[in-house]
């Protein structure tokens, strides 16, 4: 054991995954690295930057503004034997490629009755909260977990960010990951084992009696920070960090429900039709004598992100909301 | 075009000859199939165009990778997809070679490298974009070979991948069935640029356009191209200029054309042509092509039979296959 493992050193998100990225080209020649700005740029959020000159050109791949091409290039890839991390800028530009995730990706396996295993992992930014207007602030995660076929995750931690990449390459399916941008600077700690990450369960960052709260992403350290503001006033919020969002973990989903009795889902997407609506009758279908009180949301507003931090604020789900709607449910 | 000719005998007109019957009695099978309820779905049928698939399968080689349409029975069938497997999937049956689940749209032979029967136009130009990266990667002296239809042209998928292509020098073989209409649309009410082998001239893209009813001038076209993208010279283009005969599928009443044109096309149909060239040079006579089409015919009844009697696949199998199964293939 080297010395630096008795003394995890200071780092970032963004850091967690260029490590996992650096292990994974070092290890397994398949894996190569494409996407617009990887390369010479180092990433739009920084997180290849450095690989360029560490493994040259060929395995770290600038691409065109043809969301389409480079995502079906991975896919083609994927199926030729090797094992493409291809990164999309943002994903409000993942809808450009939404052809190849949906038609093709999603579908080829099974389509091929098993011939055409398709193992793509696509990394993409996700989320609001940097005054980028409407454009620029979507979380489609929701929208994809609605696909069968393809894996999606959400790594709200940095060892998760690491581990569920790794993870994610060892996987025969395609794989999207979503980090959300408020994320990337994180600071924090890593350790030289990697723990186990996964791909298909959700783990209990606080435990509690009263109240599940039920998240992903970067709403993980609101609901973290709401379960603080709520202990002083007796009620123990328990914060599951769901990862998975496909598939879903219903089994830790419905053990923290039947322990608390209660359940807030606080998802930054929007509430219409989407995954904490599908996470709310799962758990209605699963749970409902188990209920002390209906299950809570705490959602986007459903209005396109605005621009100025004030609206901004307000249209997206805070800690401070989150325990709101927790105190109501025990009328405090 | 740099590679010569190949020398045309007796065997090779044979040869083509059967390639293009075996498509054109398989196709008109379908047909009366379809009208029977055994193929449902949608059935695109490649009449009028077998000289392209039977063309250009002669410039590959077993390696190379082969990416199509959703009219794609005549290259299934011309890269040795077998016609029972192909047949099966058409009825939708377990023994198909996509286990019944794609049906005529979706044919997977990937033993063969031939990946789909995609049935958005456009979806596949990007896998065989990937596919070739993963050639080249790997090291490979292997090719990708890409259908797609002219209507192809107007999508954003077939403008990205052909400049991915030009710009990573991939080795793929980017051709264009330019079969006149897309569905209905006609190309020049589509398209500003109608000779579509400019487009790809357009990305520096070596661009040929080639007779499509013509399939010794399809195979020479294709053979010349191959060996230059396996010599490493990058992607390139053809446009085969060839003719649907029968409807878009099975649901069109085919307003948008007139007998008298379809009749014109038919005339120089690839099967009618080559026939008559080749008869007149003696190196086939008309007992050759009746031999060929009952061999064909008998071939296509072998098929049905063996779709006919082979298995649903059972209703507790709909889920596998979502997800790649761990420890199989």
């Amino acid at each position: 054991m080297s010395a630096s493992a008795l003394q995890p050193a200071a780092t970032t998100y963004r850091d967690a995954i260029r490590e996992a990225l650096r292990d994974a080209l070092r290890a397994d020649p398949r894996v190569f690295l494409m996407g617009e700005d990887v390369g010479r740029y180092g990433g739009s959020y920084a997180v290849s930057k450095g690989l360029l000159e560490e493994f040259g050109e060929e395995r770290i791949r600038d691409t065109p503004l043809s969301e389409s091409a480079f995502v079906g290039a991975g896919i083609g890839a994927a199926i030729g034997g090797l094992r493409p991390i291809v990164e999309i800028m943002t994903c409000n530009f993942s809808l450009l490629a939404l052809d190849q995730i949906v038609n093709n990706a999603a579908t080829l396996c099974h389509m091929s009755g098993g011939q055409c295993p398709v193992p793509v992992v696509i990394r993409m930014a996700t989320g609001a909260g940097r005054q980028l207007a409407a454009q620029h602030s979507h979380s489609f995660e929701g929208w994809y977990a609605h696909i069968p076929g393809i894996r999606i995750v959400a790594p709200a931690t940095l060892e998760d960010a690491r581990g569920m990449l790794a993870a994610a390459l060892r996987c025969p399916d395609p794989v999207l990951i979503f980090e959300h941008v408020a994320l990337y600077n994180m600071e924090g700690a890593l350790s030289d084992e990697w723990p186990q990450a996964d791909i298909e369960r959700a783990k209990l960052r606080r435990a509690g009696r009263d109240v599940a709260l039920l998240t992903y992403g970067a709403s993980l350290y609101k609901c973290l920070a709401a379960a603080a503001s709520l202990a002083p006033l007796g009620i123990e919020a328990e914060v599951l960090d769901l990862r998975s969002l496909r598939p879903l973990d219903d089994a830790a989903i419905f053990a923290s429900v039947r322990k608390t009795r209660r359940a807030v889902i606080v998802d930054e997407g929007w509430r219409s039709g989407s995954l904490s609506a599908e996470i709310s009758a799962r758990i209605m279908e699963q749970c409902f004598y188990d209920l002390d009180a209906p299950v809570g949301r705490v959602c986007t507003a459903e209005a396109p992100i605005p621009y100025p931090k004030h609206l901004e604020d307000a249209a997206l789900p805070q800690a401070e909301t989150v325990a709101s709607a927790v105190r109501a449910m025990f009328g405090k | 075009m740099s590679a010569a000719p190949a020398e045309i005998g007796r065997e090779r007109v044979l040869e083509r000859l059967k390639a293009m019957l075996r498509i054109r009695r398989f196709e008109d099978r379908c047909a009366e199939l379809y009208g029977k309820g055994f193929i449902r779905g949608y059935l695109h049928l490649y009449n009028g165009e077998e000289a392209v698939g039977v063309g250009v399968m002669q410039a590959l080689e077993p390696d190379d990778a082969v990416v199509s349409t959703y009219r794609e029975h005549g290259h299934a069938l011309a890269r040795g997809v077998p016609m029972n497997a192909l047949m099966a999937e058409l009825f939708g049956k377990l023994a198909g070679c996509s286990r019944g689940r794609g049906g005529s749209m979706h044919i997977f032979d990937v033993s063969r490298r031939f990946y789909g029967g995609n049935a958005i136009v456009g979806v596949g130009i990007p896998l065989a974009v990937g596919l070739a990266l993963a050639q080249k990667l790997r090291g490979t002296r292997s090719l990708a070979a890409c259908f797609f239809g002219e209507g192809a042209v107007a999508e954003g998928e077939f403008n990205e991948s052909l400049n991915l292509a030009a710009l990573w020098k991939l080795p793929v073989l980017f051709m264009c069935e330019n079969n006149l209409y897309a569905m209905g649309t006609a190309l020049d009410r589509s398209e500003s640029q109608t000779d579509i082998h400019l487009k790809a001239a357009g990305y520096r893209i070596p661009s040929f356009a080639v007779d499509g009813m013509d399939v010794l001038a399809v195979e020479d076209a294709a053979r010349g191209a191959a060996a230059r993208i396996r010599a490493g010279g990058g992607p390139e283009f053809l446009e085969l200029k060839t003719y649907r005969f029968r409807a878009h599928s099975m649901f069109d009443s085919q307003l948008y054309r007139t007998k008298e044109e379809v009749e014109s096309w038919r005339r120089r149909g690839p099967l009618i042509g080559f026939t008559q060239k080749f008869k007149e040079r003696g190196l086939m006579s008309e007992d050759d092509y009746l031999r060929l089409e009952r061999e064909a015919d008998q071939e296509v009844d072998a098929a049905v039979a063996f779709a006919q009697a082979a298995d649903w696949e059972p209703v507790d199998q709909l889920m596998r296959f979502v997800y790649a199964e761990r420890g199989a293939a």
